[in-house]
């Protein structure tokens, strides 16, 4: 069974969607013990870094995924889910969770038709092998919209990256916590892939 | 490298599809969920539902399309027609869509486009704006005027204007739908489409005028835009999405494959 945790911020539904879709149980929860006692946790959301961290420390949330991430419970980050697990994010100067070291940045581009949301499909070029990227072929995309991206401390912790102008880290991980900045919900069958392999990852990522 | 997107744009009226979709199986014509998961299903990468429900009162049905289509088909998709507030904008948001679109709502109350925006994110607001050219008004500097209610209004606001108006109010991407042009298979927009593309910096969609594979190309180099409209080019079944991205991967353009 998969939580999906919901905190006000958006795609719970779609994500449940996808799930159900591919015949992978899972329930939404608010719940801070139901999030610590998960088997499985995926964590989404759409939005602005702040106001995400403000429900979840309302809710004990952030506290929750912080234990869970520690007792190796297999976790997915999508999108805002993906940022907020970083230190901290430019986006209003928010401190984030800090599982993984680094911040998030924004897009600044310099070209002219370069724009601000990165919105819409794109390439992801894979920098290590992981088990929810099984099956992912060069010329697959995944829908992106977001105007920050995270930026890893450790390129030991970045497995996929995605070009806006700048080449920019879109799935990252560490230990049992996997994150994407694209949405895997809405990126079609090769994002399905994924949700499945996320529902059969052990929680082990390889050491560099 | 961001791959330009094709929308396909499916119109719906009491839950059913007004145009036919030709190579959805016959029991499911008129079936909007059923059209929407083949587009999906040939490579699609986004759709649009315009509901043209005339009376308000039957605008639920819609909902239930919106959460069955949200059930089966895992890309992004708007809706728009007959959003006329935040709440009414919130309900096809938590039914599934990604996206509304506003038109002649917008235009009759610009504060709207904030006012979804900073409830939902910019990224869920898409300004649709109907244009017709029109030389003999001055005010209109670009040559072109924003109508409502399907063409039939004109309302003296300049096109240009009003979409660099429009991504101040919060919009996160345009849809520029040339009145002229649409359903005529003859191609896109393309002067407008590129005056507004390099007015903006958010994403454009050009509308109205696809007859073939090469209007695309068009609509992307010339134009600048950043995503197209299909509707009738997919519909009757003239060609599949599958046709039109290998024409465009074939000149080089960005497009999704799988």
């Amino acid at each position: 069974m998969i939580h999906i945790i919901d905190y006000e911020a958006g795609n719970a539904t779609s994500v449940k969607r996808a799930l159900d879709h591919m015949g992978v149980a899972s329930t939404i929860t608010k719940d801070s013990d139901e999030v610590r006692g998960a088997e499985r946790l995926i964590f989404p959301g759409v939005g602005r870094a702040k106001s995400a961290m403000r429900v979840l420390k309302e809710t004990g949330i952030d506290r929750a995924l912080t234990d869970a991430y520690w007792h190796r419970i297999p976790i997915l980050g999508i999108c805002i889910g993906c940022q907020i697990i970083m230190t901290r994010s430019e986006e209003d100067e928010a401190n984030c969770l800090d599982l993984i070291q680094g911040n998030c940045r924004r897009f600044e581009p310099v070209q002219e038709h370069t724009k601000v949301p990165h919105m819409g499909w794109n390439r992801l070029a894979v920098k290590r092998h992981h088990p929810i990227l099984e099956g992912l072929s060069p010329i697959d995309e995944v829908y992106f919209v977001h105007s920050y991206y995270p930026e890893p401390s450790e390129s030991s912790h970045v497995f996929a990256t995605s070009d806006h102008e700048i080449e920019f880290t879109a799935a990252l991980g560490h230990r049992n916590l996997f994150a994407v900045q694209f949405h895997v919900e809405k990126s079609g069958p090769v994002g399905l892939r994924m949700l499945k392999n996320f529902a059969e990852w052990d929680g082990e990522t390889d050491d560099v | 490298m961001l791959s330009k997107r094709i929308i396909a744009c499916l119109d719906v009226r009491d839950g059913k599809l007004v145009k036919s979709v030709q190579f959805v199986d016959t029991k499911e014509v008129g079936d909007p969920v059923a059209a929407a998961r083949s587009y999906y299903e040939d490579g699609i990468d986004e759709l649009v539902f315009y509901d043209i429900t005339a009376s308000s009162d039957r605008r639920d049905i819609m909902i239930d399309v919106v959460s069955e289509v949200a059930s089966q088909v895992f890309i992004p998709f708007s809706v728009g027609g007959g959003l006329r507030s935040v709440e009414d904008c919130g309900r096809v948001l938590a039914a599934g869509a990604e996206k509304v679109n506003l038109n002649t709502a917008a235009v009759e109350n610009p504060e709207l486009i904030t006012e979804v925006s900073e409830a939902f994110g910019a990224q869920a607001v898409v300004l649709s704006m109907d244009v017709r050219k029109n030389d003999a008004l001055a005010v209109l500097t670009s040559g072109y005027e924003i109508v409502t209610h399907g063409g039939r209004k004109p309302t003296g606001m300049d096109a240009v204007k009003w979409a660099i108006r429009g991504e101040k109010l919060g919009a996160g991407e345009l849809v520029v739908n040339a009145i002229d042009t649409d359903g005529m298979r003859e191609g896109y927009e393309l002067i407008l489409t590129r005056i507004i593309s390099d007015s903006v910096s958010i994403p454009v969609i050009a509308s109205g005028g696809g007859g073939h594979p090469e209007h695309l190309d068009e609509a992307f180099t010339l134009g600048g835009a950043d995503a197209a409209l299909v509707a009738s080019m997919l519909h009757y079944g003239d060609y599949s999405v599958h046709d039109i991205k290998s024409y465009l991967d074939e000149l080089g353009l960005p497009v999704r494959l799988t």
